[in-house]
């Protein structure tokens, strides 16, 4: 794979809205206090009968957004993922999901994406939360496709949804004929020996220890479960056919996200393979950039082949 | 409707509740009495909310933020046809869509509610749609007083007044007492005209069980333009039975049949006195 490094989601994302939002009056975006964090400011500029500002008020943020969803507005509530998705857990709970209005809810700035700003600022429960909530889907796109289709596709998305990405250039994965839809996982390479499953901005980690893997004659699925919920148990389990070893990798807790769902699948599927889970362990963070993190909690893509070897043996 | 036909709707809406509640074996008692008679004039003379035009956005809405007494919006979305009586009487039976707070699953209810503290910010989005939608249908919303504790209350008032919300009538059923006692001994939350006038509403104090003077105010909306409207509605938890009103047990205690049946007749007597 040629590692094309392109813009941030996050810059895709507001570019994307704000192509929507032109075409379409009932767009409305609703942040709290978040449309500088957000890279909105331009859509706040071109489009400001089109924009809610709340304020530092998450809780508020979520219900005026579910309010205005009720009102017949197509609504982007848009927050860094880790108050949206914990200061306000009770109104996504309540007021989106269980009162079933199609709001979109945008967490931006994601999983450890804040790096240094620390433990208050990271969003690695995201995922386990919302998982444990009833009707709502969640997305993880990996890269600035995934991401433009997500967007765009969760305009006349009938149900609440939650959307989370980071704020750092990315790697082109896709290209852009590359079929995509909510729900539907994507295999981004078919091969033989070790299949990994990852979500997000850690695809670009599987891709890049599968090239390292590929040089030592090793071949790798690797598979881009951008929807964990609803989950694509079909795509995941045909991922595992005649593989020998699972690894997934997720920019979250490896408590209660994609690791965890998968491997509730394939416990349930009596499908005996080894089987790694990648992610943040339970215990006080280390302090360091989003990068020098991950790395350090072996999502590094030579750490990963390193793992992935070792399983093969 | 009439003042007459008010009070007797106020008297039948009653005799449901305490019908219900028996019968079902569970609700809140207490908080259902004291604002039903504000649901009583919204439903019957204000809101023009229908099985009809519900599906459509083209109309006024009620949010009810204090879900729990839901057993009065249901004798009253009862009554209005949104549903049988024989339906309303599944309340709280297995697989039955009546529980004990508001749900989208019944005919006639805008919004879940049930946690505390939420309605206010979804009843704000909704009348910012109607403005930017260029309607002018009203959002009501009814919060309890024990409620006003909820810090997301205060930030929703924030925007209501950010965004001049004149469209917005927040009504706070003012009974004084919560689950574990009066209001101002659980979490003081006066003064609370003050605190509301501060936050930019117009603010009018009405005895919320006085059907004259609720009509009236009503109908005075919006009070200022460019303000959103908040009435202190003065009620008593319990209103109408003589052993329940201002009794902090009646929150959510159910009658016994003695209770049940004593209550029965003292709505009786009320409503031979007006017929």
């Amino acid at each position: 794979m040629n590692n094309i490094i392109e813009k941030a989601n996050l810059e895709v994302f507001a570019e994307t809205l704000l192509e929507l939002g032109k075409k379409n009056k009932d767009i409305i975006v609703v942040t709290s206090d978040s449309r500088g964090s957000g890279k909105l400011v331009p859509f706040g500029e071109k489009l400001p009968e089109q924009i809610i500002e709340v304020g530092i008020a998450e809780q508020n943020l979520v219900g005026i957004s579910a309010g205005l969803s009720a009102g017949g507005k197509t609504v982007f509530a848009v927050s860094p993922s880790s108050f949206l998705t914990a200061r306000s857990l009770e109104q996504i709970k309540n007021d989106v999901a269980y009162s079933n209005h199609p709001t979109k809810l945008i967490g931006i700035s994601s999983g450890i994406s804040y790096g240094q700003l620390g433990s208050t600022h990271h969003s690695i429960h995201d995922l386990a939360v919302l998982r444990t909530i009833n009707n709502i889907t969640i997305v993880v796109p990996a890269d600035n496709f995934e991401t433009r289709e997500s967007i765009k596709q969760s305009v006349n998305y009938n149900k609440p949804i939650f959307i989370r990405f980071g704020k750092k250039p990315m790697m082109k994965i896709h290209n852009d004929n590359q079929n995509f839809q909510i729900g539907k996982a994507i295999k981004v390479l078919i091969g033989s020996d070790v299949t990994f499953i990852a979500i997000g901005e850690t695809v670009q980690r599987a891709v890049l220890a599968s090239d390292i893997l590929k040089k030592e004659g090793i071949s790798s699925t690797v598979v881009s479960m951008h929807t964990l919920k609803p989950f694509d148990e079909k795509t995941f389990l045909e991922s595992l056919i005649g593989s020998k070893a699972l690894i997934t990798i997720e920019e979250h807790s490896i408590n209660g996200g994609l690791g965890e769902k998968c491997a509730s699948i394939i416990s349930q599927n009596n499908i005996n393979i080894p089987f790694k889970i990648l992610g943040i362990p339970d215990e006080y963070m280390i302090n360091g950039s989003q990068s020098d993190v991950l790395d350090h909690y072996d999502m590094e893509p030579e750490k990963i082949s390193k793992i992935a070897k070792k399983m093969l043996k | 409707m009439n003042l007459k036909q008010l009070t007797l709707k106020s008297i039948h809406y009653r005799k449901t509740i305490l019908e219900i509640i028996y019968n079902g074996g569970a609700g809140h008692t207490a908080g259902s009495l004291s604002c039903v008679d504000i649901l009583n004039v919204l439903y019957n003379n204000i809101l023009d909310i229908t099985p009809n035009n519900f599906q459509s956005i083209k109309r006024n809405r009620y949010i009810q933020s204090k879900g729990h007494s839901v057993e009065a919006l249901y004798t009253v979305l009862c009554d209005k046809q949104f549903f049988s009586l024989n339906d309303l009487k599944t309340l709280n039976n297995f697989n039955s869509h009546f529980i004990g707070h508001p749900t989208r699953k019944v005919n006639g209810i805008e919004h879940n509610t049930g946690a505390l503290g939420h309605g206010l910010s979804v009843a704000v989005g909704i009348a910012l749609a109607n403005k930017l939608n260029k309607n002018n249908y009203n959002v009501y919303t009814l919060l309890g007083d024990g409620e006003l504790s909820e810090g997301s209350v205060w930030e929703a008032l924030n925007s209501a007044k950010k965004y001049q919300l004149d469209n917005l009538i927040i009504i706070i059923d003012r009974n004084k007492l919560q689950i574990t006692g009066k209001t101002e001994d659980v979490n003081p939350i006066e003064p609370l005209n003050d605190k509301f006038k501060s936050f930019g509403l117009e603010v009018k104090e009405v005895e919320g069980n006085n059907l004259e003077e609720l009509n009236l105010i009503f109908n005075k909306t919006p009070f200022k333009k460019n303000k959103p409207n908040l009435i202190i509605a003065n009620t008593t938890k319990g209103k109408g039975i003589s052993f329940i009103e201002n009794v902090v047990k009646w929150h959510h205690k159910v009658p016994t049949k003695e209770e049940y049946e004593q209550a029965i007749n003292e709505l009786n007597l009320q409503e031979k006195k007006y017929s």
